[in-house]
């Protein structure tokens, strides 16, 4: 037996619903931004991730709420799998008042301590250092919480990630590196510019835990994240997932798609993971389809709902346009 | 109140005299001594270095190596993981070693510790202080010797807190530690051994409170960090001739004490703001225009600025004293302000 299956016996019915139910959330949400986005019904600046439901809908399986994430712009379905509230994070989303951040943040800095989504960060790369000091604090006051950084191939040319491996390496911090490999950073393939076939293989050498995972498997994923949240937990510092997946669209809404292979393109699509999850519980599980067209009209429900209660919001009111800048007001320059 | 009663009476005769590397070295002492949430982090700031400027000396043998960190060169990672840990409450110092290596750190500084508070809505904050030390005068040359303050002061959401005396030193790094916005407290290598009285235990000097070192009713000096005591020099060239400067060291950029400038300034009709970051759209700009939007068509002469000048920073040691602002040129500026007409 694979630890993959072993895992999927050990998954139970009520997560594996709940990790459907959180994947279907997440692409109900994005077809809703996008059908909103394409009626002119609303703007904002929206980073697609079509085809990553998969990797934080496992992982976020092994994660409690006081555990940390920081993610990136292309982030969304991190914020849904962490629990950041659907209301709350489409009013952000929608620049309104009554979004996580008052609306001072934006789709590329959504973030709700409550939920344990620390950082959204814009920067590619500039979450991973933060997560370590997310990560350390945990070990410094002895706890038994970890830390997730989530980010793309794109992010292991830069620097920040680098230092932030090495670091969180050579410290044993309860982290686990979460690279969303889908193949493009920007509007650049992976092949394009790193001659790395195995960013596991390149990670390994900080002298770290790292693996590469097929991150359309929800299976294998929960394989890969129960391993190394387990491992985070109990003091045995950190992982890097390389997990495999492909961005089903372009860099951003509106963004061209030329430079990516069309066949490629109509292949993952073919076996994008929300469908293909679908069809594992029906299978292999012997989940009734009715009970997941049930959970799929609950999602539906739901994301209507909180489309409506963020329209409904309040824009932020002039004044917060100098709140939360310093703690106290009187601190800013006249 | 008269000039002379807004001099801040700081030499208390029973304070011990330590040099400012020492004060620093209090602080940090005493506010891991007040609160487990206080460590630090920078590169050689364990014991037996215990920082290059010495800063943070016994600290690790006295708090262990768990509070006292010592990291690789890596400036991200270390502005990046006091950030991380203080977006749940802890209060990082960290220490980077130089201030022109900001540069490599500028991501986490600019774009990370100054909006999280603003972009989550209030909902975080980064209590972080980052400690640097900042060259100039010590044939350095160009990459270990920028006084980079605009740089931070630039960025809505930095605090700039630059002390001139270890007195100062010790309380505005208490205030930084324990302030709940990220602070750049930047350590002037030309004065951290010069010595000076600091009141023992735990002292706090509030952020945007300026002082004024000498009084003065013909013109005025605004300054800060290492200028400090080339404009005290420069006034007492300038007493012997009949000239009468009074000296403010703001000890903070941001937040900025305007109200002790501006006082100034209604009084004396002149100022004179210098400083060792370059001239060009440097600090003094700010102080400058405030000045003059405020006080205009009170000023007995324009605001003039002495700054470093536009270039790189040289090696060669004439060079580099012809760069950067001294007592000499500090005190032709405030005679040219006297003097116009």
């Amino acid at each position: 037996m694979t630890t993959a299956e072993g895992t999927a016996r050990q998954l139970s019915e009520e997560a594996a619903l709940r990790i459907y139910r959180t994947m279907a959330t997440i692409r109900t949400t994005e077809d809703r931004i996008v059908q909103g986005l394409n009626a002119g019904q609303f703007r904002m600046t929206y980073y697609g991730v079509r085809g990553q439901e998969a990797i934080p809908a496992a992982i976020c399986e092994y994660l409690r709420r006081d555990d940390y994430m920081v993610t990136t712009y292309r982030g969304m379905h991190d914020c849904i799998a962490k629990g950041v509230p659907l209301d709350e994070l489409v009013a952000e989303m929608c620049g309104k008042v009554t979004g996580t951040s008052k609306g001072k943040g934006g789709p590329m800095h959504l973030s709700d301590p409550q939920s344990g989504l620390m950082v959204t960060t814009g920067v590619v790369g500039g979450g991973l250092p933060i997560a370590v000091g997310l990560a350390l604090a945990c070990r410094l006051r002895g706890t038994d919480q970890v830390a997730v950084a989530n980010f793309g191939d794109g992010a292991t040319s830069i620097g920040a990630t680098h230092e932030a491996c090495n670091l969180a390496a050579l410290w044993e911090v309860p982290l686990v590196f979460v690279c969303q490999h889908n193949q493009y950073g920007e509007h650049t393939k992976f092949a394009d510019f790193t001659r790395t076939t195995s960013l596991a293989e390149r990670f390994r050498g900080y002298g770290m835990a790292a693996l590469t995972v097929d991150g359309n498997s929800v299976v294998d994923m929960a394989a890969a994240a129960a391993e190394a949240v387990a491992r985070a937990r109990a003091g045995g510092g950190p992982t890097f997932l390389e997990c495999m997946t492909y961005r089903l669209g372009g860099h951003t809404f509106g963004a061209t798609t030329e430079y990516m292979d069309a066949a490629e393109m109509a292949r993952a699509e073919a076996g994008e993971p929300v469908s293909r999850y679908r069809r594992w519980l029906v299978d292999e599980l012997g989940i009734g389809a009715d009970a997941l067209s049930r959970i799929d009209r609950e999602v539906l429900h739901a994301v209507d709902a909180a489309f409506v209660t963020a329209e409904a919001g309040a824009g932020p009111p002039a004044d917060e346009l100098s709140t939360d800048v310093f703690s106290s007001q009187a601190d800013l320059p006249r | 109140m008269t000039a002379q009663a807004r001099v801040a009476n700081t030499d208390r005769a029973a304070d011990p005299v330590h040099t400012m590397s020492e004060a620093v070295n209090q602080a940090l002492d005493q506010a891991m001594a007040d609160d487990p949430e206080v460590f630090l982090l920078g590169e050689d700031i364990e014991d037996p270095i215990g920082g290059v400027m010495k800063g943070t000396k016994g600290l690790s043998t006295k708090y262990g190596r768990d509070r006292v960190r010592n990291t690789p060169i890596s400036e991200q990672a270390i502005v990046g993981t006091a950030i991380g840990a203080s977006l749940v409450g802890m209060r990082p110092v960290a220490e980077v070693m130089l201030m022109d290596f900001f540069a490599v750190a500028m991501d986490q500084v600019a774009n990370h510790a100054a909006k999280l508070r603003y972009m989550s809505g209030g909902r975080t904050n980064v209590p972080i202080t980052i400690r640097t030390s900042v060259g100039g005068g010590r044939q350095f040359g160009a990459q270990h010797s920028q006084s980079l303050e605009a740089w931070m002061m630039h960025i809505p959401g930095l605090k700039v807190a630059v002390p001139s005396t270890p007195r100062d030193a010790k309380g505005l790094l208490t205030a930084c530690i324990f302030d709940d916005d990220p602070c750049i407290f930047m350590e002037t290598m030309s004065l951290l051994f010069t010595r000076g009285p600091i009141p023992a235990g735990r002292f706090e000097i509030p952020l945007g409170r300026a002082e004024v070192k000498r009084a003065g009713a013909d013109a005025t000096v605004v300054t800060w960090g290492w200028q400090v005591p080339e404009a005290m020099a420069a006034a007492d060239q300038l007493a012997e001739e009949g000239i009468g400067t009074e000296v403010i060291d703001l000890r903070t950029l941001v937040p900025l004490d305007r109200d002790a400038v501006l006082d100034s300034v209604a009084r004396t009709t002149r100022l004179v703001v210098v400083h060792a970051a370059t001239q060009f759209a440097g600090p003094g700009a700010e102080i400058a225009s405030m000045v003059s939007h405020e006080l205009f068509g009170r000023l007995s002469a324009p605001v003039e600025r002495l700054g470093a000048r536009y270039s790189p920073i040289p090696y060669a040691a004439a060079l580099e004293a012809a760069h950067f602002p001294d007592r000499d040129r500090i005190a032709e500026r405030v005679r040219a302000a006297v003097h116009f007409s």
